[in-house]
């Protein structure tokens, strides 16, 4: 089997991680595809998995870029192999039922919108770029996630028992949105990304904000799982790659 | 900025460098969007620039209403076709993201046009919405009335949302605000 090994600097590291992050949910997303409850959600998962893989393949064609080996968006998505891949583990979780797909939605989006908000004053001008765009396109995976979140958590007893058992599983996938190591600490000072520690307020007061609403409770931050930033996996995301990554190991270059 | 066109050539004939922008201008601008057919592409505020390469080639930059906006390549086959036919050569069609693209840019022309479609326009300056504020009011494109609710702040295409007129019944696309 074919994959490539990337040099990752801090700034393709940091690119990836954001890319891989976007591509893993968005595939998550698009497994809705012909599924969702109802037409309208539909379209609107379609959506939020349109944006992010659009926001996936900026940054992947700027890490090829940035690498500057000759590779192309395509290579970085389809040949490398989970433990080369850099999301936060979140992102890879199975789709789950309505209400985990809602609530993982809600908690990455309110991060990723402060986060590129404060992306867009980057001192790298391609990375300030993509962040312009992804900034408008994440406030609506915000209004229309946490608008669900408020539906199903002020719901019926069966959307709020659904709506507590995905938050009791994917909270502590939260603590790694706001993690930074030495990689992330070069860009950080370099000011090429925003500091976490400036982003988690504004991620507490949206997730505050639509839990007081949707009548559930903010859970303690306790231990906190870690390692999709530096290529440690659950075993989902070979799954999931084998299903992505299918047609370009079968038939290494086609195109069409 | 990324070139999405795979080849380009000069105009072969001798024109002059202003008309020849000027020529290859008109032409891209007619090119319509293929998700809304009655809404050209600077009207759309899709077209962002056309001028000479030092190599002769005619230069057009387009942006993406959304990131994952599928139409983009479609559009850039469209310029580069149209343009050649206009003869000034094959351009050279490249993504640009930065200023990133808002609905403020859709010209009167272009509201017009999505009205006379049956899309409302966005309200003007709605891109500066807060992320919890309230949406300004939006007109029903069938009787006017701005008595309208939404139904999904997903459409059928990346840059509408579905609404529906509380006044005439009829449910309708409206143009998301960016």
């Amino acid at each position: 089997m074919t994959t490539i090994a990337i040099t990752e600097t801090p700034l393709v590291l940091s690119l990836l991680r954001l890319a891989d992050t976007a591509l893993v949910h968005s595939h998550r997303l698009s497994e809705w595809c012909g599924h969702a409850p109802m037409i309208e959600e539909d379209l609107a998962l379609a959506n939020l998995a349109l944006d992010l893989l659009g926001q996936a393949r900026a940054l992947y064609t700027y890490a090829a870029e940035v690498e500057g080996a000759g590779r192309t968006e395509d290579d970085l998505a389809y040949l490398r192999d989970a433990p080369q891949y850099r999301n936060v583990l979140m992102a890879e979780l199975p789709r789950g039922d309505f209400a985990f797909t809602i609530l993982r939605g809600f908690l990455l989006s309110a991060w990723a919108h402060p986060f590129w908000q404060a992306a867009t004053r980057s001192t790298d001008a391609q990375l300030a770029a993509i962040a312009a765009k992804a900034e408008k396109e994440a406030a609506y995976h915000v209004r229309h996630t946490g608008e669900w979140t408020i539906r199903l958590g002020d719901g019926t007893d069966e959307s709020r028992r659904r709506m507590l058992a995905a938050l009791e599983a994917l909270w502590p996938y939260s603590g790694e949105l706001f993690e930074a190591d030495a990689a992330d600490r070069a860009m950080i000072a370099a000011g090429v990304l925003p500091d976490p520690a400036t982003i988690r307020p504004a991620w507490e007061a949206t997730v505050t904000r639509v839990f007081d609403e949707a009548l559930l409770p903010r859970p303690a931050d306790g231990w906190m799982h870690t390692g999709g930033r530096s290529g440690r996996h659950t075993e989902h995301l070979g799954h999931m790659l084998a299903v992505m990554q299918h047609l370009q190991r079968a038939y290494p270059g086609c195109s069409w | 900025m990324e070139t999405i066109t795979e080849r380009s050539g000069p105009a072969t004939h001798g024109a002059d460098p202003v008309g020849l922008v000027e020529a290859a201008r008109a032409a891209a601008a007619k090119v319509v969007d293929p998700e809304i057919p009655t809404i050209s592409i600077a009207d759309l505020g899709v077209l962002r620039d056309v001028r000479l390469g030092a190599d002769g080639v005619v230069e057009i930059d387009i942006t993406p209403t959304y990131s994952g906006c599928p139409a983009m390549r479609m559009i850039a086959l469209e310029v580069e076709a149209a343009v050649e036919s206009a003869g000034c050569g094959r351009p050279r069609v490249n993504l640009v993201l930065s200023p990133a693209w808002t609905t403020d840019w859709i010209t009167q022309a272009g509201r017009d046009a999505l009205l006379e479609a049956g899309i409302a326009p966005p309200p003007p300056a709605s891109s500066r919405r807060a992320l919890f504020a309230e949406e300004a009011p939006v007109a029903c494109p069938n009787c006017g009335s701005r008595d309208t609710t939404l139904i999904s702040e997903f459409g059928s295409t990346a840059c509408k949302a579905l609404r529906r007129c509380l006044a005439c019944g009829e449910p309708f696309h409206a143009f998301k605000c960016l």
